[in-house]
């Protein structure tokens, strides 16, 4: 993985990160290389409220505060930004607006790597509404400074339209990191930790290749 | 939260009634839906802050449950709620949990208005 000056990652939503980047972003930490995570929502629609549910529409927003927290004090992420926008609007914001906040965090913080949703291929709008606003903030840089775009990409068309992933991170040195920062968005995925805790025991390869490599697009302007 | 007790909802929203209130009105079948299962239709509504005065109001069935506030010009409605509590800010949140737990539906109702 090649070094970086400065990591950007920008996602929607508290738990974004767990699965798809959180070994890509341990291991940039461990390199020694700041990164920030500016997060735009608390994920207040989230659905899973425990069974019986623990938390309410009203109470989910600070718990899931707390679990973005506690992620990212596992991964060693020191500069966690929350953006304040809501849940499941982001895509009716304003685009310019959105992208010129982008343009904000870009211009303080000078990245070297930006980590964001691939627009289009990321299922929910919110994913797709913010990586459009980085990418417009970053079309609008004079090319030679443009930071490298990492996206991910997810939805069942993405391989088709847009091709294999052209960066795949080996991250197994840190699955133990990244385990638990799955399991710091416990509201959320405690459904699932069950379930890939006992296909971890079982080594089942498919499972370990998930959580072992993270896959990246990068974006050509 | 609690499973509906429909006495006690109804004792709640009889509470609230022809007061100065905020609605937040959602239902949802979650952002991936469609992507889990292409044949799914995604469909939802939300509103959130809709400031109102009901003059009626009624909890109906036998659970899952529905309720109804009738307003001056207008109506209200939810279907599919199993839970509710009076939280600590004294606002009636009532939800709908799917046989996996997940969120289908909220009706809260508060005198302040929510954040
Ligand atoms: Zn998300």
């Amino acid at each position: 993985m090649e070094k970086e000056r400065q990591v950007l990652v920008v996602f929607p939503h508290p738990d974004d990160e767990a699965f798809g980047v959180s070994g890509t972003l341990a291991l940039h930490i461990k390199n020694g290389t700041p990164v920030t995570y500016a997060c735009l929502t608390l994920g207040e629609m989230g659905r899973n409220m425990g069974n019986p549910p623990f938390a309410t529409r009203e109470s989910l927003p600070y718990i899931r505060r707390k679990e973005l927290q506690d992620a990212a004090n596992v991964i060693g992420i020191k500069d966690l930004r929350m953006l304040g926008y809501r849940d499941k609007t982001v895509e009716f914001e304003q685009e310019t607006a959105l992208a010129n906040h982008m343009s904000e965090l870009i211009d303080e913080l000078n990245p070297s790597l930006i980590i964001t949703f691939y627009p289009g291929y990321a299922v929910h709008p919110d994913h797709d509404a913010t990586g459009a606003a980085v990418i417009k903030a970053v079309e609008n840089m004079p090319a030679e400074q443009r930071p490298k775009v990492h996206c991910v990409a997810f939805s069942n068309n993405c391989e088709e339209e847009i091709g294999q992933a052209d960066t795949v991170h080996d991250v197994s040195t840190v699955a133990d990191i990244k385990i638990a920062t799955i399991k710091a968005h416990i509201s959320q995925t405690q459904l699932m930790v069950k379930e890939m805790e006992e296909q971890l025991q079982n080594s089942e390869p498919q499972v370990m290749a998930r959580i072992n490599n993270e896959r990246f697009w990068t974006y050509t302007f | 939260m609690e499973l509906v007790v429909k006495e006690q909802v109804q004792k709640e929203l009889t509470k609230l009634t022809n007061k100065d209130v905020y609605i937040h009105l959602e239902t949802t079948n979650g952002a991936y839906a469609s992507h889990f299962d292409e044949t799914f239709f995604s469909s939802g509504a939300y509103i959130r802050n809709a400031h109102l005065k009901f003059e009626h109001s009624k909890i109906a069935g036998d659970g899952p449950f529905r309720i109804g506030l009738k307003t001056t010009i207008g109506w209200v409605y939810a279907e599919g709620i199993t839970h509710f509590e009076v939280d600590s800010q004294n606002r009636l949140l009532l939800a709908g949990h799917d046989f996996n737990g997940k969120l289908a539906v909220a009706l809260e109702i508060s005198e302040t208005p929510f954040e």
